[in-house]
């Protein structure tokens, strides 16, 4: 292998880790603003470099402008809609503390 | 057994769990929730089978992309079907499935 | 060997689907039936099958997910104004203990049929792949998928296009449009305005996305219905945010838009029949540019009809519209 394929490797690997890390979040934090922030986070953190580490192994640029363009998408949409979904639940009168939600 | 079988039997399994909460739920939404994992089952099915021959069979595969445009407009007919049925008797359940207590 | 990946994806599709069918909570379920539309566009990516993939994606997981999610709010405000306070609970196992077995086992009966004949389906059938194949070099398109949707069973897809123009005008008579709870907002001018902003930025690209898928289809997984897909789930992003008014437009042009694949299909099929060939037998030389013509117009019904389903009923001349749409007021 050589020495991009290993730095590729490398990305995703770590790119999955934090992926990992944002679905423990979801998980075990305890309330919805807690949970938005580990998986918001975490995951843009993890597809971003994920999208690096495939970035490395294709040999098109059109291919790169396409990987690119979903991160970039998923990081405008992941960022607002967890403003959203914040914005409602408080809104809906759940302040972070008083969300008792044991599951 | 291979992979494709393995999603083969898992699309029929997909139908069978439908099928199981479609004859089960009472609630007209959660039937059309089962309605739609019966399909995915079927589409499944038909592109596993699809998915067999070296390069895969694209005739299922354009029934299936026609069939999922075609069940997410049967799901909204249905929904707003329901919502009739919620509207005109209160509940979104068949008339002859309530029990007599109710 | 199969594949770890498959395994854990049909271990998770199956866990999903069980968890979203048995939910007694219904949003909950419809919650878990988006994530099993995901994993889903995985699958059909592990099967080879990157058209359904992207179909799926839009469909599944987008707009299946927000009809249900709209009915259900629908559910509760109908719920609200009775006056009941809360939901009537659902009777779950009707008919007692031994109608639950029964119908437990007659399911895992029909299910272990079912399975048992995909088990001993015959190995190495060869499906339509080589027939497809043969004849790709007329069909006027180099991808298969398009090849067979729009040339080989051109008359499937033509019936499959009017069954979905059969569908909206089934909900239009059923219901009148019940515009969705934030477009009211949106005509308070209550949007937050975060979300017009996704929205102004997401829509340019999609309708560019769904261009580029039409004009791929040709070559490469791409197409009508999954651009139609992507255009219907930009207008229910638009009828979320925008008032209804700034999105739709007349009612002469909506009725217009949502025949046009019909009516471009058949009148296709029909000035050959006219010319001499039969139903949709394209003159050679002349199959792509038809092709290109006719999934041009599909596109745009089946985005426009998928909006309006989204509507859930008929957008009448009494809804409380401006009607000078192309004026279209940006806040």
């Amino acid at each position: 292998m050589s020495v991009s394929e290993w730095l590729s490797a490398l990305l995703i690997a770590a790119g999955t880790g934090f992926f990992l890390a944002g679905s423990a979040g979801l998980l075990r934090f305890p309330d919805v603003f807690t949970r938005l922030h580990a998986l918001t986070k975490a995951d843009n953190v993890g597809l971003g470099l994920v999208v690096a580490g495939v970035a490395l192994q294709t040999e098109s640029a059109v291919t790169l402008v396409k990987l690119v363009l979903i991160w970039w998408l998923v990081l405008v949409s992941s960022a607002t809609v967890c403003c959203l979904i914040a914005g409602a639940v408080l809104r809906h009168g759940r302040a972070p503390a008083a969300e008792e939600e044991a599951r | 057994m291979t992979a494709t079988t393995l999603y083969a039997l898992a699309g029929i399994a997909l139908f069978g769990l439908g099928l199981h909460a479609l004859i089960v739920r009472a609630h007209l939404v959660a039937r059309i929730l089962a309605l739609n994992v019966m399909g995915a089952g079927v589409f499944m099915f038909l592109i596993a089978v699809a998915a067999r021959n070296e390069t895969p069979d694209p005739v299922p595969h354009a029934l299936v992309l026609t069939g999922i445009v075609v069940a997410v407009s049967a799901t909204a007919l249905a929904l707003v079907l329901a919502l009739r049925v919620q509207a005109v008797r209160g509940r979104a359940g068949l008339a002859e499935e309530e029990s007599p207590d109710a | 060997m199969i594949p770890a990946l498959d395994i854990l994806l049909i271990v998770a599709l199956l866990w999903l689907a069980r968890q979203a069918l048995v939910a007694r909570d219904l949003f909950k379920g419809v919650v878990l039936f988006i994530a099993f539309g995901l994993l889903l566009a995985l699958a059909w990516v592990r099967l080879r099958a990157p058209d359904i993939a992207l179909a799926e994606a839009a469909i599944g997981s987008g707009l299946t997910g927000a009809l249900f999610l709209s009915t259900l709010g629908r559910l509760r405000r109908m719920e609200r104004e009775a006056g009941q306070a809360e939901p009537p609970p659902e009777d779950g196992r009707r008919g007692g203990w031994t109608g639950g077995f029964l119908t437990a086992a007659g399911t895992v009966l029909v299910t272990a049929l079912l399975g048992w004949a995909v088990w001993a389906l015959p190995a190495g059938a060869p499906g339509l792949g080589d027939a497809v194949q043969a004849r790709l070099g007329e069909s006027g398109v180099s991808h298969r998928v398009t090849a067979v949707l729009l040339n080989f069973r051109a008359y499937d897809t033509l019936l499959e296009v009017g069954v979905l123009l059969v569908a909206i005008v089934a909900v239009w008579a059923v219901a009148r449009a019940d515009f969705p709870f934030v477009t009211r907002n949106a005509e308070a001018g209550s949007v937050p305005p975060q979300q017009t902003a996704l929205v102004n930025l997401l829509v340019p690209v999609m309708l560019v996305v769904a261009g580029y898928l039409l004009w791929i289809g040709a070559t490469a997984p791409g197409g009508a219905f999954q651009a139609g897909a992507v255009l219907g789930g930009a207008g229910v992003l638009l009828l979320l945010s925008r008032p209804h008014w700034a999105v739709l437009p007349e009612r002469r042009w909506m009725r217009t838009g949502l025949a046009a694949g019909l009516l471009v299909f058949l009148g296709v099929g029909l000035a050959l029949v006219i010319a001499g060939r039969r139903l949709l037998e394209y003159p050679a030389g002349w199959a792509g540019a038809l092709i290109l013509l006719i999934e041009a117009a599909v596109t745009l019904s089946i985005g426009l009809t998928l909006t309006l389903l989204f509507l859930g009923g008929r957008p009448a001349a009494g809804d409380p519209a401006p009607t000078m749409t192309h004026t279209n007021q940006q806040p």
